[in-house]
């Protein structure tokens, strides 16, 4: 019995009012621990080796056997209150500690870094999908052809008279040497003769793409933009199936209101033909029509043209611009943002318009 | 074309109230778009009224000028002034001072009182100056807004009137009048007048026409007057240049009498200036009627006048004093003097009417739109009279005409009619249409009443008969629409007049479509994938200069790139199109660049312009017919390989600067893993080596190839001068592909890969090898020689400096080793290594560090 501490007197595990005490000492210092550091040493201090209590239990063994399961029981339950204090004690300060840890990393999530840079679609090509989608979900598909064309293409297979002034009127970019009657396509219409010429009919396509006009660029021209056009052909097709399409495709562009007004007018490959405007509720300066573009019964001589017998088969065709569409649409006031490719205006948009 | 409403309401039933845009709401109707308004009463607002100059001081000012004091009465003698204000003197006499000296006491003149606006904003007040209070404003023509000449004050004693004190000015003037323009469609000759427009406003309202051709008394027949031979020795097209040429003539005509003002005043709102009054009847006849005229001074003219083509090396100074060459295939006016006048198109300076005409000789001529316009592209000479020519005249019309600039040169300028005339020329083939009955309801998809469709006809001017035995209507279109040609061009009248309002609206039902082609997806999925991988989606002008072809469209030096040139550009610089899209993608970088983004990484797929071989047709087959496939083919094969290129440029920083966060500049390496996303978004594997392009560093350029070997692009960083000539951020970096070249190569089916489920065993391995051996190469020869057991194997450090020998390098791979059957030993995976390492050493000389 000497490795005590000096001065510590072993208490008598018989001695149930030390025992008692011991422990009272052990749980009110355990609940006095702070935190796990001074509950560790709490728990060297009443639970270690040199501890009264462990001290008292050792004392056991030189007890006489009567004594002995009396001690052990007192020891036992002595030190398994003090065990259990410990546990509760541990459990309540790691919970304190964990959360004190998980509120020590707060972090100002407002000031989080971009990482990534988001990228963005020209709202352009962004509408160009979108209308192909439209079209693709009423059955038709997308026809496309190359932006320098034969004149052929652009102009005479669309019933365009080589000296009409509807011809000039087009303001075409021409490809050297003139002898060789290539242009810039001034429309997509040359689309619709090829792919009247390479397909069967009944065709219903719908041709988008760049087209090409001597303009200079300012707010509202520019020499280069994009046209969506649509061509119908079948047995007895009218005007009103021109109408209908219309009418439907507006609705899915523009909402279940929306409503679309023809005007007469003039174009050679069209005969009749129209104007076509839509109603725009929401327009800067009061709800007024707009004029969207052109449409109309396809002209006989351009089936001709295209092999197609205009007693048998009939068909209608429109165009128009996506800029413009745009611009209506989502309230592009100057054409050069759409144009210049300055970053703000497409990522203004992102992917979406 | 510029409507004065007046004029219009001659002719049509226009409601008393009806302003300008009420008259295009209704045009508007049958297909003419609103152009503009043309109102006076905009700019210019009374009190402006007729005074009569009492008493004229003039009065020298220390600055040399001399100054008038006037007194004007503004009101009758006896009579009281009505209008108040201020500045206005209850006496009926206002003094203003008036710098102008082209009046005298006694000369009547629109004054501008106190309270009235002239244009431009210009507010009429009393106003001390020059030591007197000036109470109003002695105008001019100019200060009116009626005319360019400021020379002096409005006299309108020299404009021929003598209209009491204290009339309304403005209505004096016609200044009350307003005109709607609209926009013809260039198939609608007749519409570019009066008559025409009339007609379309009461097909519009429903209301009644009276054609102004029918109010003139027009001899049946004319005949003694001045000869005219039509000599038209190569017709164009088969047709003759002029096919009608009334000739009048009116004698002892006062030329420098004023023009009423109720004239010069729907001359100037229909757009066209008063000159003197025989130019001005003939360009009232013309709107009125839509028939150019001419009046010659007939004492100019020397024996019979011969419409022919010119000769070679002919010339003609026109009424604008220019000295023109002539085409073989002009047709002119000409007398034994040579030529006289540019059919259509101008008349000449040597036969025109002056102040000292006394005798005029009126031409009204039918000529063939195909040579008037022919004419007028090759002088550029746009006028009037070509305008209407070119879209069509009716050839009925020409004699009507010419009797109304008689009677107005006889009304207005004092002169006398022969009664002899000239009318020579052929009437064409009245056009005849067949119109099968149901034809128009099935093409429109209204079904007409019969009649709707005749009478829709009828008030065009058609004549409609019925064929019971065809079931058609035979239709003889009016003379004045050689628009209307087929059956149906007739169902587009039909339904214009019913109004295009009430076409139903029936939604035609295609058959099942093949969705978006396979290729049309592969452009979507990269263009889309690029704009998810951060980048932005460019649309540059395809306009490029030959420079940034020469640069950018052919990868070795000094070799010059065949491209396309554009005939008419709209910058000479720009003359070219594209054969890469980097110029423009360059340039769109730069101009974000300027306004102060420089972190950007841009994108663009658009076509290129790749002429190779044949070059277009050296003729176009004509319209209307179907060409054969042989004419076809060559129209094809003529038209140059535009193949859709994606680019991209990275300049600056791959995120913006942040708190926490630092920006990664963009390098050379960024290129190619921009080139690699679109490779592996299609499912293409891009072969790289080091490439060599003027466009970029000569040192960090990749060729970019297919399995094939085909070329299709270059990634890297872009060449240092380049960048520094575009004033662009050095170290920017580029990509361009071939995205075409790319579809094309995209696999139709992947064939699966077993998944081994057996575990892995890794090992590294550090090859010292030259510096100049490409780190994918050891890493191919890695791959050949590791065998079937190696399942990936990827470049992991590349380390040069202390422990490696000068030029050379050492290039770390970790090789991931894995059976598809069993689990590897240690020593087969290390087997497997020493066969990698061993081909490495032996193609390339690696060694083991």
């Amino acid at each position: 019995m000497t490795d005590t501490l000096p001065g510590a007197a072993i208490p008598n595990p018989l001695d149930e009012a030390a025992i008692t005490a011991a422990v009272e000492e052990a749980v009110a210092a355990i609940a006095a621990a702070s935190s796990l550091e001074e509950l560790k040493a709490v728990r060297l201090a009443h639970t270690g080796e040199k501890s009264p209590l462990s001290l008292a239990n050792r004392e056991i063994g030189g007890l006489p056997k009567e004594q002995k399961a009396a001690a052990g029981k007192l020891m036992g339950s002595s030190r398994g209150r003090v065990n259990q204090a410990l546990a509760a004690r541990t459990a309540v300060l790691e919970a304190e500690n964990d959360a004190r840890i998980l509120v020590e990393e707060t972090v100002d999530v407002t000031a989080a870094p971009r990482r990534r840079r988001a990228g963005a679609r020209h709202p352009l090509s962004t509408l160009q999908d979108r209308v192909a989608d439209i079209f693709v979900g009423m059955g038709w598909e997308i026809a496309e052809g190359p932006e320098v064309e034969s004149e052929w293409f652009n102009f005479d297979a669309l019933n365009f008279k080589p000296d009409h002034p509807a011809r000039e009127m087009q303001d075409t970019f021409f490809v050297e040497p003139p002898e060789a009657h290539l242009l810039m396509r001034t429309h997509t219409s040359p689309v619709q003769v090829r792919s009247m010429l390479e397909r069967e009919v009944p065709i219903y396509v719908l041709c988008p793409g760049k087209v090409f006009r001597t303009d200079e660029l300012d707010a509202t021209h520019t020499p280069v933009f994009h046209q969506f056009e649509g061509l119908a052909i079948d047995k007895k097709l009218s005007m009103a199936d021109l109408r209908g399409t219309l009418e439907h495709f507006a609705r899915q562009m523009f909402g279940d209101e929306a409503q679309i007004r023809l005007r007469p007018n003039y174009f050679p490959f069209t005969e009749p033909s129209a104007e076509l405007d839509i109603w725009h509720p929401g327009a800067k300066g009061g709800p007024r029509w707009i004029e969207w573009g052109g449409c109309g019964m396809v002209n006989p001589n351009v089936l001709r043209a295209a092999g197609i017998d205009p007693d048998e088969y009939s068909g209608f065709a429109f165009g128009m611009g996506i800029e413009r569409t745009l611009m209506f649409r989502n309230e592009v006031g100057d054409m050069r943002d759409m144009i210049e490719g300055d970053v703000r205006f497409s990522e203004h948009f992102g992917m979406e318009i | 074309m510029r409507i004065p409403l007046t004029w219009l309401r001659e002719f049509a039933q226009v409601p008393a109230d009806a302003t300008a845009e009420d008259v295009m709401a209704e045009l508007v109707k049958v297909g003419f778009e609103e152009e503009a308004v043309h109102r006076p009463t905009d700019e210019l607002k009374g009190p402006i009224v007729v005074g009569q100059v009492l008493s004229l001081v003039k009065e020298p000012q220390s600055n040399g000028k001399t100054i008038n004091w006037c007194q004007v009465r503004v009101v009758p003698e006896g009579q009281e002034q009505t209008l108040t204000g201020k500045g206005i003197d209850p006496s009926g006499v206002q003094g203003i001072i008036c710098g102008a000296h082209n009046f005298v006491e006694g000369d009547k003149v629109v004054v501008t009182l106190p309270g009235a606006v002239l244009p431009g904003d210009f507010h009429i007040s009393a106003r001390k100056t020059y030591g007197h209070l000036s109470a109003g404003m002695i105008a001019s023509v100019r200060e009116l807004g009626i005319g360019e000449d400021h020379d002096g004050i409005l006299v309108l004693s020299r404009i021929g009137l003598d209209p009491e004190i204290g009339t309304d000015a403005m209505s004096l003037l016609g200044l009350y009048d307003e005109a709607a323009e609209i926009n013809v469609t260039p198939d609608r000759g007749y519409a570019f007048s009066i008559r025409g427009v009339a007609r379309e406003y009461a097909h519009a309202t429903g209301t009644v026409f009276t054609d102004p051709a029918a109010k003139v008394n027009a001899p049946a027949a004319l005949s003694g007057g001045y000869g005219v031979k039509l000599n038209d020795d190569a017709p164009i097209y088969g047709k003759p240049g002029c096919d009608r040429f009334v000739a009048r003539t009116v004698r002892g005509v006062d030329a420098t009498r004023p023009t009423p003002p109720w004239m010069v005043s729907r001359l100037r709102l229909a757009g066209i200036r008063s000159i003197s009054l025989p130019v001005d009847i003939s360009n009232y006849v013309m709107l009125e009627l839509g028939q150019p005229n001419h009046c010659y001074d007939l004492d100019k003219l020397s024996g019979d006048i011969v419409v022919r083509r010119a000769v070679a090396g002919e010339k003609i100074t026109t009424l604008d004093d220019k000295v023109r060459a002539l085409d073989v295939e002009d047709l002119l006016i000409t007398d034994d003097s040579g030529a006289i006048g540019i059919a259509g198109v101008m008349g000449g300076a040597n036969t025109e009417v002056s102040d000292s005409t006394t005798n005029i000789l009126v031409e009204a001529a039918h000529f063939d739109e195909v040579s008037i316009g022919r004419s007028r592209r090759r002088h550029k000479l746009p006028s009037e009279a070509s305008k209407r020519f070119e879209r069509g005249v009716d050839w009925q019309v020409a004699n009507v005409a010419a009797q109304r600039v008689v009677d107005l040169l006889v009304e207005l300028a004092g002169g006398t009619a022969d009664e002899a005339g000239t009318d020579v020329g052929t009437a064409p083939d009245a056009v005849t249409i067949e119109l099968p009955a149901g034809y128009a309801a099935s093409r429109i998809g209204i079904d007409f009443t019969e009649e709707q469709i005749t009478g829709s006809l009828k008030d065009l001017g058609a004549i409609v008969l019925k064929d019971e035995a065809s079931d058609s209507y035979v239709v003889t279109a009016p003379s004045w629409r050689n628009d209307l040609e087929t059956k149906e061009d007739l169902s587009e009248e039909i339904a214009r007049l019913v109004g295009y309002d009430n076409i139903p609206a029936t939604l035609p039902v295609a058959p099942p479509g093949r969705g978006l082609t396979r290729t049309q997806q592969q452009k979507r999925r990269v263009v889309q994938a690029l704009a998810d991988a951060g980048l932005t989606e460019v649309l540059s002008y395809p306009f490029v200069s030959k420079s940034a072809n020469d640069t950018f469209g052919v990868a070795e030096e000094g070799a010059a790139r065949t491209a396309l040139k554009l005939a008419n550009p709209i910058s000479e610089e720009h003359g070219y199109l594209r054969t890469s899209v980097l110029p423009g993608l360059i340039e769109v970088a730069r101009r974000n660049h300027s306004r102060g983004f420089r972190d950007l990484a841009l994108f663009e797929a658009g076509s290129v312009f790749l002429p190779d071989g044949q070059l277009g047709t050296a003729s176009i087959p004509p319209l209307g017919v179907k060409p054969t496939d042989e004419v076809l083919d060559g129209l094809y094969d003529g038209v140059p390989d535009q193949p859709l290129h994606i680019a991209a440029v990275l300049t600056g920083h791959d995120s913006p600067a942040a708190a926490a966060h630092t920006p990664r500049a963009w390098d050379w390496a960024d290129a190619l893993d921009v080139a690699r996303l679109v490779g592996d978004v299609l499912g293409v594997e891009l072969v790289v080596s080091q490439g060599s392009h003027q466009a970029f560093h000569p040192g960090r350029a990749a060729r970019l190839a297919l399995r094939s070997g085909d070329v299709v692009g270059y990634a890297g960083e872009l060449h240092p001068k380049l960048l520094a000539a575009h004033d662009m951020p050095a170290r920017s970096v580029a990509l361009e592909l071939n995205a075409d070249a790319l579809f094309d190569a995209a696999p139709d089916v992947i064939v699966a890969k077993h998944i081994s489920g057996f575990p892995v065993a890794t090992q590294d391995v550090a090859l010292v090898v030259p510096q100049d051996v490409p780190a994918d190469a050891v890493l191919a020869a890695l791959r050949e020689g590791a065998g079937e057991l190696l399942e990936d194997v990827a470049l992991f450090d590349v380390y040069a400096g202390q422990g490696i020998e000068d030029g050379k390098k050492s290039l770390a791979f970790g090789l991931r080793f894995r059976a598809s059957d069993r689990t590897l030993t240690a020593d087969e995976a290390s087997a497997a290594r020493e066969a990698a390492v061993a081909v490495a050493a032996e193609r390339f000389g690696a060694v083991q560090r």
